[in-house]
């Protein structure tokens, strides 16, 4: 770690108390209808420092973020960027004072490449004034080196994975040479190793005093890269503090309005674990899993770690027929199945909540009800037309188990926050009596008290008889969800342990918080270890 | 071209060609058919150079209105009122003729354009109404004030420049109305291809609110597509007056589904966001192709409307990309 030397966290603080501020935004309010998302709020940034910019979801974090960036216009309150006041509020103005952000995934344009998306509106230009793509893609390329990581300029922005995308969005926010970089999750798709990246390359720009406001649900990720923090809630300013004030603790107790733990472990026991109901052997897919056999009991939660491109997302889609399966055996209840669509898999009774939330799990503009009881239409029609009787009590059977908060059951899916969004989407898979559950990245983008409740819910669901196959990237949330836990690399398996044998003899029992670090310690080294055993392997 | 070093990147992936045949579907049924019409058709003068110019000449203000339409496709957005602003330009550069001589039919025919697009523009931009429903409602508009001040009566050109600068001419072999295409085909290329303006407009298409973000003003790109593409039916308007020396409201009439047809064709997304010039001059190309192979086949109207609404099916067929 030879890179915390840039700054330490008292350091550019203190240093440059005299300069003027990278970012001034004073008695920011702004309202949405009659809602106050914002309320009179400040908030400033200094040069060559990572601030922290925290909240739950609506908090204001990213209307605060668009009226620096010059998306929305504030209904009061003056922005000062290096010391000048703005005054039109628009993207332009904003990029011309030196502010660039990366959006979660919302910048990019499907249908143009990875090196055209990150030049739009600044395209490369040949002697005539004409745009020259292959010099946006040399440049996209150094951009690429830059950061260590491997995206192909020329790939068209719909044929990329996740992390993918997000490293471009990255790389279109630092392409603008900004002096201040505003990251809005940037972490949320990409793997360790990436953000590890990333964090290098951050620290080396503040140290030339340039400026980061960084937004991410994931604390430890907070704790290594800030210098300081804000804390917003309910669109008002709740604290501003160097990290070394705020332990995770307490920025969560400022995040949540009360005390809370945040994630806290689960008692877990074999005994609910009943028959195998999902079995892989030797599951071969078209690119990944490679050879992947997996088993998942009636009421286990297993999860798969690993990093990206690790095959994880890739083993779900084997598993729920959205990608064929080239080699190996699928059981199901113990019965062979061949899954060519999703639809078989539905009928086997499978069921993946998918990783792209906003794209494959829900219609936003479509109420909560219909959205509930879409993969069960049928069964509440009667004579080729729909039972409104009997769609309305689905709906809000679903809404009651799931405890979904919404205004009603006739609300756009839009209109919910991320989590129960995301309920919804798991909702709709429940009304299909799945045995088999597959859950993809199920709390990406969503603050911590909902983190809490879907995990909750999923140890409700394996308690009530269902086989649950977890994929996430955050290594806690692994830990206090699963019973057992699969390390992926390169689309191989390489480990497959309880839960327990990532615990740590030596940290006290009842020390929950210092046991989850622990373990995710162990969890993190294990799946090193699986790369680099990865790497080795295809080496032979 | 300094570029040229960066030459062999491109050659890395494994036969693009190949792999994307689809992509090129329109210009291999371009070809195929232009063989087989050839090889049936010969003996009744299918290949005979004043036929292949006529079907060029016939292609040409279809061509020049696809151009246009690209920009407005790629943009997300659509024009209906294409035809029905060529034929209401008919009659104002014919009348404008009539009374103040050729300069004038011609800033006549440009201010119709200017005036329908940047109507069609501020109510799709700034009163919100789709521009399915604007220009639809347009289309009718045009078309009623073309007869209202024509009478619905054909007003004829007497001006023999005009009707030379504006479709019936030749320089040499080569008719002006080919010039006209491969001048407007070349420039929408460009800018489409490699100008900040065309990125903006695919990208709009592509994704309006990535765009926003991205700081392009999507309501401004827009507008101008809007604007081009009434611009260029006004052209049209002015070619169709300058071939048949006359300005009729009947001109023009129905066109907006064979420029839809010819850009789609050609490979342009209907939901914005894709679209080449050279696919869209392509498909007009093989819209006249056909239309003259059907007719010298003997086909009576009915059936050539059979027949080439199948072709139409099946091209677009084939060019979908496999999920």
């Amino acid at each position: 770690m030879t890179d915390l030397a840039y700054g330490t966290k008292s350091g550019p603080v203190s240093n440059v108390a005299a300069a003027p501020a990278a970012v001034r935004m004073t008695g920011i309010s702004k309202s949405f209808g009659g809602v106050r998302a914002l309320d009179g709020v400040d908030f400033e940034v200094l040069p060559g420092e990572v601030h922290a910019l925290l909240g739950g979801n609506g908090a204001g974090k990213s209307t605060i973020l668009k009226v620096l960036n010059g998306v929305h216009k504030p209904d009061a309150g003056t922005v000062e960027v290096g010391g000048r006041v703005l005054s039109a509020h628009t993207p332009e103005e904003s990029r011309a004072a030196g502010i660039a952000m990366n959006y979660q995934e919302m910048s990019l344009i499907p249908t143009l490449t990875v090196a055209q998306n990150i030049f739009l509106t600044r395209e490369a230009k040949t002697g005539q004034g004409l745009i020259d793509d292959k010099e946006a893609e040399r440049r996209a390329a150094l951009l690429f080196d830059m950061l260590e990581v491997q995206v192909n300029p020329r790939t068209l922005v719909s044929d990329l994975g996740a992390g993918q995308k997000q490293l471009t969005e990255i790389a279109k926010a630092i392409s603008q040479d900004a002096r201040v970089l505003i990251l809005d999750e940037p972490s949320t798709a990409l793997a360790v190793s990436d953000v590890e990246r990333l964090f290098v390359f951050l620290r080396k720009f503040k140290a030339q005093g340039r400026s980061v406001v960084y937004v991410s649900h994931r604390m430890d990720e907070i704790a290594r890269i800030a210098d300081r923090a804000t804390i917003l809630r309910d669109g008002r300013h709740v604290i501003t503090a160097p990290l070394s004030e705020l332990p995770i603790e307490t920025m969560i107790e400022h995040i949540v309005g009360k005390r809370s733990k945040g994630l806290s472990d689960v008692s877990r026991s074999d005994v609910s674990r009943g028959e195998v109901l999902l079995e892989l052997r030797g599951v071969t897919g078209r690119q990944k899993p490679d050879n992947l056999s997996l088993a998942v009991h009636r009421g286990e939660v297993v999860g798969l770690a690993g990093l990206l491109g690790s095959g994880r997302s890739a083993t779900a889609r084997v598993i729920a027929g959205v990608e064929p399966a080239v080699a190996g055996e699928i059981r199901v209840k113990g019965q062979p199945v061949t899954l060519r669509k999703p639809g078989d898999a539905i009928v086997a009774g499978v069921a993946l909540v998918p990783e792209d939330r906003a794209r494959q799990g829900v219609i936003g503009a479509h109420t909560v009800a219909s959205n509930l009881t879409l993969g069960i239409i049928d069964r509440l029609s009667r004579g080729g037309l729909e039972d409104r009787g009997k769609l309305r009590e689905a709906a809000d059977a679903q809404i009651a188990r799931l405890s979904i908060k919404a205004a009603s059951r006739d609300h756009a899916v839009s209109t919910l926050s991320g989590g129960n969004q995301q309920k919804v989407v798991i909702g709709k898979w429940l009304a299909l009596d799945p045995d088999v559950l597959v859950l993809d990245e199920p709390t990406a983008g969503i603050d911590i008290g909902s983190k809490s409740e879907i995990i909750r819910l999923v140890r409700d669901l394996a308690a009530q008889g269902k086989a649950i196959v977890f994929i996430s990237s955050e290594l806690s949330e692994l830990l206090v969800a699963c019973d057992r836990i699969v390390v992926m690399a390169d689309g191989r398996a390489h480990f497959d342990r309880p839960r327990a044998a990532f615990d740590d003899p030596s940290v006290l029992e009842h020390d929950t918080a210092h046991r989850l670090q622990a373990a995710e310690r162990k969890l993190q080294v294990a799946i090193q270890e699986a790369l680099t055993a990865g790497q080795e392997e295809s080496r032979v | 071209m300094s570029d040229a070093s960066l030459g062999p990147r491109r050659g890395a992936a494994p036969n693009p060609l190949l792999a994307n045949w689809r992509q090129y579907i329109i210009y291999i049924g371009f070809i195929v058919i232009f063989l087989v019409f050839a090889a049936t058709l010969s003996d009744k003068g299918f290949l005979n150079p004043n036929n292949l110019l006529n079907i060029v000449r016939q292609t040409a203000m279809i061509a020049v209105m696809a151009i246009a339409m690209t920009f407005v496709l790629a943009a997300g957005e659509i024009d209906l009122s294409v035809g029905a602003v060529a034929g209401l330009t008919t009659v104002t550069v014919a009348m404008a003729i009539a009374v103040a001589g050729p300069l004038a039919g011609i800033l006549a025919g440009v201010a119709t354009g200017l005036a329908v697009g940047m109507f069609n523009g501020w109510l799709t931009t700034r009163i919100g109404i789709p521009s399915f429903l604007t220009t639809l409602a347009m289309m009718g508009i045009a078309k009623g004030v073309a007869m209202w001040i024509s009478d619905t009566a054909a007003v004829p050109i007497l001006s023999p420049t005009y009707s030379w600068l504006f479709g019936g001419g030749n320089l040499g072999p080569v008719p002006v109305l080919l010039v006209w295409t491969a001048v407007l085909a070349g420039i929408g290329h460009v800018v489409l291809r490699r100008t900040g303006f065309g990125r903006r407009v695919l990208a709009t298409g592509g994704g309006e609110t990535a765009a926003r973000y991205s700081g392009i003003d999507t309501r401004s790109i827009k507008f101008r597509v809007l604007v081009i593409s009434s611009m260029a039916a006004a052209l049209a308007g002015m070619l169709y007056a300058g071939r048949l020396q006359s300005g009729r409201f009947q001109l023009g009439e129905g066109d907006e589904l064979s420029v839809i047809a010819a850009a789609v064709l050609g490979g342009t997304s209907l939901f914005g966001g894709m679209g080449t010039v050279i696919g869209t001059i392509v498909g007009a190309l093989m819209i006249g192709l056909i239309n003259n192979g059907l007719i010298l086949m003997g086909l009576d109207f009915s059936q050539q409307l059979i027949a080439r609404g199948g072709i139409i099916i099946l091209a677009v067929a084939l060019s979908q990309k496999k999920s």
